[in-house]
């Protein structure tokens, strides 16, 4: 089995765009968003949700008022600026880290689990979909991706497919290294300026630090054609597979209003025969590098 | 007063707006980029960079000459950062997320202080504008410790623009918390809506006064437009797609310089987030009489 992660740096480059195209294309996949922040994949893809999970992942301290004595250690022991001189704990602030709650001396504190959002498995018009919301404004995403990608895998085997297909989150943190651990190749898509070539300088740099194989594809080319040719002399250099360009068009927004991915938009057009030709070739580059077993250590780092 | 530059979704525009504004102020600011897995603020502004400061978080080693084994630590590591075997005692710094508390339980004095390098703040200046950003360490997965640290640089009492990283969760937390008001850009999509709503959401999680600026507000549809009629959620400006403003972006130009009538857009938001403010502190006082 192969999973692609699709991956960017840099916001609004047209990952899941771009996803979604990959998805019209095969039939013998499952996808999976990992952007488990601010998911858009089921916007293009219309999924039936077949379960629905709880996602709880650590703890959060709770003052009980009636038990605390006030003494103050706490404040002391907080390292992360949470509990409040009238002995609240602010939710939004506390990292679950324990302190509190194991040597509070009066054992006023509780420390229930952490009820962190919730992952969906769906079916959608182009195979199975894994799927999250993240809680407002909760933490734990890079367990909660690690989570979904484990159930994506599971369901490609029990659904004997080949591939999975994982939109990935923008950045560089938490999330995006629980994205990376078992992949089997990582595409990154990028945009020709300044700060999408900064930003594709970094995202490269994490996934050689997993080495794994990178390709890369320049989105929206034509806005400006000096950065793009510079992106594309830096994969050269670099030595990373260059996978090509795509135009920038309004139809990937019009296809997006009409909950379409662009290939449904409008099937003749320049875009469907780039994006045939990248997925052709990435299949057979992928085939070909049978990637080895990951080691221990890469799938300990992939952990939040 | 602090505002913070957010939105949800990526490549809306959050730096942009962050650094444009920032220039056509023309009055002492600084500007904290606190996208730090992503650091693009620096690309347009130019500033000067004066200091540079390696950021570090306390991570234990065990002593072994002192450990007893008796696994206090990692009974109270919440974060897996510490493995204790009958004859061993191993640490995993990578996965601490340095709360002190394995320093606190260790009766046996084996904890020994030790740094991981999570990455560097760099603090510089451009004309009036004060600059800072941090960037993360590739392979660092933390970026909140490296956030909170960028705006323990903020120099109270003069204006403050952040620049917050996308996404809703906890380093969007971080770098938003505090802020007086949140700028939330986005683009009139159906990704654009989906990623404001969660953003929104988190924003009034933070209870705290936020203000829409729509970009390349001509293509997509109006469902964002409907969305923040319907949620009373002001729209402080709204730019129109524009082939320049994309080929300037890219090049690394600022359109405060480029384009002069971006200078007047600047100006008018920054009175449309004062009229804001004003009007909130007007409501509150009002709410305080009655």
């Amino acid at each position: 089995m192969h999973e692609l992660v699709v991956l960017s740096g840099k916001g609004g480059t047209g990952k899941t765009s771009l996803v979604g195209a990959l998805a019209a294309l095969g039939r013998q996949q499952v996808l999976c968003d990992a952007d488990v922040d601010a998911a858009d994949l089921h916007l293009l893809l219309d999924p039936d949700i077949l379960e629905r999970h709880d996602f709880y992942a650590g703890h959060r301290a709770v003052i009980r008022e009636d038990s605390c004595l006030r003494c103050g250690e706490c404040l002391d022991w907080c390292r992360f600026q949470a509990i409040s001189a009238d002995f609240q704990i602010n939710p939004l602030l506390c990292e679950g880290c324990g302190v509190c709650w194991t040597l509070c001396p009066a054992k006023a504190i509780d420390f229930p689990e952490n009820l962190c959002g919730q992952w969906f498995s769906s079916e959608t018009r182009f195979g199975p979909l894994v799927h999250a919301r993240l809680g407002v404004a909760a933490e734990n995403s890079g367990k909660l991706v690690a989570l979904i990608r484990q159930e994506a895998r599971q369901l490609a085997e029990a659904r004997g497919l080949d591939w999975i297909i994982t939109d990935g989150p923008p950045g560089i943190g938490c999330p995006v290294i629980a994205s990376l651990g078992d992949a089997s190749a990582v595409l990154m898509i990028t945009e020709p300026s300044i700060s999408g070539q900064h930003d594709l300088e970094r995202i490269a740099a994490l996934v050689d630090h997993f080495r794994l194989p990178s390709f890369i594809l320049v989105n929206k080319a034509d806005l400006h054609w000096p950065m793009a040719r510079a992106i594309r002399k830096f994969c050269d250099v670099k030595g990373y597979h260059f996978m090509g360009y795509l135009p920038y068009t309004r139809d990937f927004i019009q296809a997006q209003v009409e909950g379409k991915t662009i290939l449904e938009y409008d099937s003749n057009n320049q875009i469907k025969q780039v994006v045939a030709g990248l997925w052709k070739k990435l299949r057979q580059e992928i085939h070909q590098l049978n990637p080895p077993e990951p080691s221990k250590a890469t799938a300990r780092a992939a952990r939040p | 007063m602090i505002i913070s530059i957010a939105s949800g979704k990526g490549g809306t525009g959050k730096t942009t707006i962050a650094t444009n504004l920032a220039v056509a102020l023309g009055e002492p600011v600084q500007l904290l980029d606190c996208d730090v897995e992503e650091p693009n603020a620096h690309l347009f502004l130019n500033p000067v960079m004066y200091r540079s400061l390696d950021v570090h978080l306390e991570v234990p080693e065990i002593d072994p000459a002192r450990c007893t084994y008796c696994g206090k630590c990692r009974e109270i590591c919440q974060f897996n950062a510490i493995a204790i075997l009958p004859n061993a005692a191993l640490t995993f710094p990578e996965l601490c997320h340095s709360c002190g508390g394995c320093f606190l339980v260790c009766t046996e004095k084996a904890m020994i202080s030790k740094n991981r390098l999570i990455g560097v703040i760099e603090t510089g200046a451009r004309g009036p504008i004060r600059f800072v950003h941090g960037r993360l360490r590739v392979g660092e997965a933390l970026a909140p410790p490296l956030i909170r640290r960028v705006k323990a640089e903020t120099d109270n009492g003069v204006l403050t623009i952040i620049d917050a990283p996308p996404g809703t969760s906890c380093p969007v937390l971080a770098a938003v918390w505090g802020s007086d008001l949140v700028l939330l850009v986005t683009e009139p999509t159906p990704f654009g809506l989906n990623d404001l709503e969660l953003a929104v959401a988190a924003v009034r999680e933070m209870e705290l006064p936020l203000g829409l600026v729509i970009n390349r507000a001509d293509v997509g549809d109006r469902r964002v437009h409907d969305y923040a009629a319907r949620e009373k959620i002001p729209i402080f400006l709204e730019i129109p797609f524009d082939r320049e403003v994309a080929e300037t972006y890219a090049r690394g130009e600022l359109m405060v310089e480029k384009m002069p009538e971006w200078r007047g857009l600047m100006l008018s938001l920054f009175e449309r987030i004062q009229a804001e403010l004003e009007g909130g502190r007007l409501r509150k006082a009002a709410a305080g009489s009655r």
